[in-house]
């Protein structure tokens, strides 16, 4: 495979960096806001995942018009499928949040290893 | 009522009568002692009715369920199984009154957990003798060990919890790590594990295998206390007398050595284990711990700790008479199964009663004691007469049967080991004997007479039973041949 | 009209569409009422169609009246009907028991949210059962486990927190993974469908994208399912949360992620990747024993009764797992009866915990010490339980003990290493049981309970019941068996 090849594959490259950067964050952060940023940046990786790979070189948005039978179009499916995934992060992101305000009013603090030396 | 319910009644009843005897519990002593009185007596009841249908040469059985295919919890009633049921459920009449005059003569706690968990060691024990196949006697022999555990812990205290811990250590060890996985090594060669005449391992297993199979068999059945396996039942002594007497003499150990006797009968095959060289080491290593245990017997100071080693040797006499493969033998086994039963159960009896009177328990300060207590050293003196094999006792017996077989499989080994031993139980046994009754006590002793009238009256039952099997044991012979008959046709 | 061909799509919708609607229901005896009667409504539909399938018949349902691999696809075979009367039986006996548990644990204003979000669990978890379509399953996954998150986090222990945060991060990193997976999947194939999935992946040139695809379904899965080592996140959760979910979980949670890894791998990936089933085999079955030995070896030193039950969980998801990596019908039968087995042992068992928390604040062990006493019929419960959990021949767990160690032996040369490696772990187990037992039975009391005698009457029948079952079915298997040995064949020959 040579560069150029490589190359061509540069959007599944920034899913691979981001994936990295965000996981990286989750297990390296002690904070625990952080902690869900990363997992936010994890989960947006994922979504551009699939973004990238419904895109047709020249395809345009997938609505039939009288006329445009015979246009190129974006696959549309895995669009809506990661319509429905964002929902899910964003409901996780929010769960989490909560949880870490209800952290914070019970510890009084929201860094994980004075979480650990409370207990 | 039928064979098949007779023999779910038999063990069934146990547990109905440990349900009777808590609700009884809650209400008075006397109620509850009357229910497990009544109860010993309805089972051995029960059981017994099933003789005569055993000596006309019916083996009824039973299928309960069968979870798996192959894999069943059912019952067949045979020989040697119906003697253990027999013999257990009878004896257990005469522990009852013994037990009630015992645990209310030393002011026993927790008397209603102790009367039910016998309840239900007598129906684990009755689920072992009828069982047909190889994994519902695993289960109740389970049911046994975990339910006489509160038994041997009943004391409560620090160090009695700790001996009963390595008692149900070795036993649940032993069973799960070796007894089970030869269970389950034979279900896999044989596709069956029920108990067959003539056995079901034959062709299907061979050379060092067998040998090895047979190791994990004898092994795993930690209740038969072969060494290194014995450790539990010495630490088993911390139990009220009355376990001692009926579990840790008649039902648990004899569960044991008739757990291997069965299988050495009914799974191996007497005649394919005979010609197989690689399983020639067990009459050796039962030869070994009975002079072994002997030996250590020997050194005792504790009367309980003595009669725990005693009956790691006898129960290996059992083991060893099986594994001498010859027909006489293997009607020695059985026999002695009963004549020890008669013998130690007299022995730990004794050996409660002068706890209960005098508060004693070491061989030193026995010195004089017959005077004291006449009755309970003259019983004790015929259950010793029996260990050694005196006539007219029923020790006698039965080694002249394991004698007979080792003279028909040309043993020498066995044949010495039996002399030997008879020498070495002479040489602990006769000693305690003349000082109980020639030596003079010591000064500044208590002063007592014999124990509570219950605990005398069931020490001399046993002791008659002892001295009567010498005459009467035509039955049991004639049923243990047909044991052998069965195999030979 | 008959509505039995619907029966697929009730098990989901009725709990989701009850969800809302309890919600309302405000005084609180109300609310438990609604969600109960909720949840033993779709145990029913459970029964009813396991009953079919056990007699042959398979359920298909097109949501919607779109046919596959357009629409999304309903699909119940024996595997699917035994994992729904899993988790909705868990879910109608725990909501059962549940009223005075959850009194004592939940506020009265946020009772009927608790209930609510119950429900959603189980929508969630049966629609991963009943769901044919790859998305589909991930979208209940996170509708289950969001409700989990709250669920747990839901008691008065503030311990709770951090664990959920923790299982949070986890189990979303799980389930993102599986996103991705599925992703890679379609890429290649350009369908959801399992059936359709399965057919076209075979016309796929390039196999490296299924493969880096199956890898992360299976790290996914495993993560949610607490395969050792990725189970850190099960004990703490399972331990601070409030009692009846932790009856409610440790019975069908992750036993619902263990069912999509096992259908999903044998179904689309070992049908068409020729040695992904060695694969698979060789990556589980050391987890699987590093899991059953390293987490029964910590559950005998562990002090919290309720830590030391969620340890012994994470032992016996790896009998699941190894049953299911001998790749033979054996194995997998014995695997999916486990799945139902330990579900009733543990079930028993955290429920046994529950009553004991009803008079006993403090769950560590030394702090129980003579409850036996004061609750007799609890602690037989525990005793019937912990011996199934154990596999003490007459209960439930023996008989997967049983056929779990008939497959190892067909296992070739090394077969003894793996028996000898499941009594060692029944041994410990037995040693980490029998600690519980011993300190209810015969240590004499250190602290007196809050109130004497038994739990409630619903806690402790149900309780009670589920104790009994344990005896049942080792006895009468018949039922489990017959749906666990038609998975077992369903998943070799690779169809749902």
């Amino acid at each position: 495979m040579n560069l150029l090849e490589l190359l061509g594959y540069f959007n599944y490259w920034v899913f691979a960096i981001i994936l990295t950067v965000g996981l990286y964050t989750v297990i390296a952060k002690v904070n625990l806001v952080k902690k869900l940023i990363g997992l936010s940046i994890f989960q947006s990786a994922v979504f551009l995942m699939y973004i990238t790979m419904d895109k047709v070189e020249g395809g345009t948005a997938p609505i039939i018009q009288k006329g445009m039978e015979d246009q190129v179009f974006s696959n549309p499916l895995p669009q809506v499928l990661i319509l429905t995934a964002i929902v899910v992060g964003v409901s996780t992101l929010a769960l989490g949040l909560a949880i870490v305000v209800r952290i914070k009013e019970r510890y009084g603090t929201i860094e994980e290893d004075e979480i650990l030396d409370a207990d | 009522m039928t064979a098949e319910a007779t023999i779910l009644m038999a063990i069934g009843l146990p547990v109905i009568i440990a349900l009777g005897i808590v609700l009884a519990g809650r209400l008075s002593d006397n109620l509850r002692e009357t229910v497990t009185l009544v109860g010993a007596a309805g089972l051995a009841w029960v059981v017994w009715s099933l003789l005569p249908a055993l000596f006309a040469g019916e083996r009824p059985g039973i299928v309960l369920s069968e979870p798996l295919p192959g894999l069943a919890i059912a019952f067949r009633v045979e020989p040697l199984g119906m003697l253990f049921a027999a013999l257990a459920s009878g004896l257990w009449i005469v522990n009852s009154i013994y037990s009630i005059g015992y645990m209310r003569g030393n002011g026993e706690q927790h008397q209603t957990r102790f009367y039910t968990c016998f309840a239900l060691a007598l129906g684990a024990t009755m689920g072992i003798a009828f069982a047909a196949n190889l994994f519902t006697l695993f289960l109740f022999y389970e049911l046994l060990t975990l339910s006489t555990y509160p038994l041997v812990s009943h004391k409560g205290d620090a160090a009695t919890v700790r001996s009963a811990r390595v008692y149900l250590g070795v036993l649940l060890c032993t069973s799960i790590g070796l007894f089970l996985p030869a269970i389950i090594w034979t279900y896999h060669v044989a596709g069956s594990g029920d108990f067959t005449v003539g056995g079901i391992l034959e062709g299907r297993i061979a050379g060092p295998d067998v040998g090895l199979l047979l190791a994990l068999f004898v092994f795993g059945v930690g209740k038969a206390a072969v060494m290194p396996v014995h450790r539990w039942l010495p630490a088993a002594m911390v139990a009220p007398t009355p376990v001692s007497a009926l579990l840790h003499a008649v039902a648990v150990v004899k569960a044991g050595v008739f757990t291997v006797t069965k299988i050495i009968v009914y799974i191996f095959g007497v005649d394919f284990l005979f010609t197989t060289p690689s399983s020639a080491w067990l009459v050796p290593l039962a030869a070994f711990t009975i002079i072994a245990a002997s030996l250590v017997a020997l050194r005792q100071q504790n009367l309980k700790r003595l009669l725990a080693y005693s009956t790691v040797a006898q129960l290996s006499y059992v083991v060893m008479a099986a594994a001498v493969l010859k027909p006489l033998s293997e009607v020695g086994a059985a026999v002695h199964m009963v004549a020890h039963a008669f013998g130690k159960i007299t022995l730990f009896f004794a050996a409660g009663a002068i706890y209960t009177a005098a508060k004693k328990t070491e061989l030193s300060q026995l010195r004089g004691i017959g005077r004291r207590m006449p009755w309970t050293m003259g019983a004790f003196t015929i259950g010793a007469l029996s260990m050694i094999g005196v006539p007219p006792t029923a020790g006698f017996v039965s080694k002249w049967y394991i004698l007979a077989g080792s003279f028909q499989a040309e043993n020498l080994l066995a044949i010495f080991t039996i002399i030997a031993s008879t020498a070495l139980n002479a040489a602990y046994f006769l000693p305690i004997i003349f000082a109980a009754w020639f030596a003079v006590e010591e000064n500044g002793s208590k002063d007592h007479g014999e124990a509570p009238f219950p605990v005398v009256l069931a020490l001399c039952i046993t002791a008659l039973l002892t001295l009567g099997f010498f005459f009467f044991n035509g039955p049991v012979i004639e049923l243990e041949t047909q044991l052998v008959q069965e195999s030979l046709q | 009209m008959d509505i039995t061909p619907h029966l697929p799509a009730l098990q989901v919708v009725v709990p989701l569409l009850a969800a809302p609607l309890v919600l309302l229901l405000r005084p609180r005896g109300l609310a438990w009422a609604g969600a109960t009667s909720v949840a033993v409504l779709s145990f029913c539909i459970a029964l009813s169609m396991a009953v079919d399938v056990a007699q042959g018949a398979h359920f298909r349902y097109a949501m919607g009246g779109w046919e596959a691999p357009y629409g999304i696809e309903l699909s119940i075979g024996a595997f699917s009907a035994l994992v729904l009367l899993i988790v909705s039986g868990a879910a109608a006996f725990s909501l059962l028991a549940a009223r005075h548990s959850v009194d004592r644990q939940i506020e009265d204003e946020r009772q009927p949210l608790f209930y609510a979000a119950w429900l959603l669990a189980l929508a969630g978890l049966a629609g991963i059962a009943v769901s044919a379509d790859a998305f589909n399953i991930f979208v209940f996954m996170e509708i289950s486990s969001l409700a989990s998150y709250v669920l747990i986090a839901g008691g008065p222990d503030r311990r709770a927190l951090p664990s959920v945060f923790k299982y949070l991060i986890m189990g979303t990193i799980g389930a993102t993974f599986y996103l991705i997976g599925i992703g890679l999947v379609y890429m290649m194939t350009g369908t959801l469908n399992l059936a359709d999935m399965e057919a076209r992946i075979g016309d796929v040139t390039d196999v490296k994208p299924i493969m880096v695809a199956a890898g992360f379904i299976t790290i996914g899965l495993a993560l949610k399912a607490a395969v050792f080592p990725l189970h850190v996140w099960l004990p703490n959760a399972y331990t601070h949360a409030p009692h009846m979910i932790t009856v409610f979980l440790a019975a069908c949670a992750t036993k619902v992620a263990i069912y999509v890894l096992i259908r999903f791998d044998f179904f689309v990936f070992q049908a068409n990747l020729p040695g992904h089933h060695l694969q698979f085999s060789f990556f589980l079955l050391p987890l699987a024993l590093l899991g059953i030995l390293v987490a029964s070896a910590v559950a005998m030193f562990e002090g919290n009764l309720k830590r030391l039950l969620a340890t012994s969980s994470v032992a016996q998801i790896g009998y699941i797992i190894l049953g299911a990596s001998f790749l033979t019908e054996a194995g997998l039968t014995a695997s999916a009866v486990h799945l139902f087995n330990h579900a009733l042992a543990k079930g028993g068992l955290f429920l046994a915990v529950a009553c004991l928390a009803c008079h006993y604040r403090d769950l560590r062990l030394d702090q129980l010490a003579g409850a036996a006493r004061n609750m007799p019929l609890t602690a037989a419960a525990m005793v019937v339980s912990g011996f199934s959990l154990i596999g003490i021949p007459g209960t439930a767990g023996f008989i997967s003990k049983w056929l779990l160690i008939s497959a190892a032996l067909d296992e070739g040369p090394y077969a003894w290493v793996l028996v000898a490696i499941i009594l060692a772990s029944s041994l410990m187990a037995l040693v980490y049981i029998w600690r519980i037992l011993e300190t209810l039975y015969f240590r004499p009391a250190m602290t007196a309970p809050e109130q004497p005698g038994e739990a409630p009457l619903p806690l402790l029948g149900v309780t009670l019941i589920v104790a009994l079952a344990n005896i049942g079915f080792g006895l009468f298997p018949q039922f489990p068996l017959s749906l666990s040995s038609a998975a077992a064949e369903l998943l070799l020959r690779h169809t749902l």
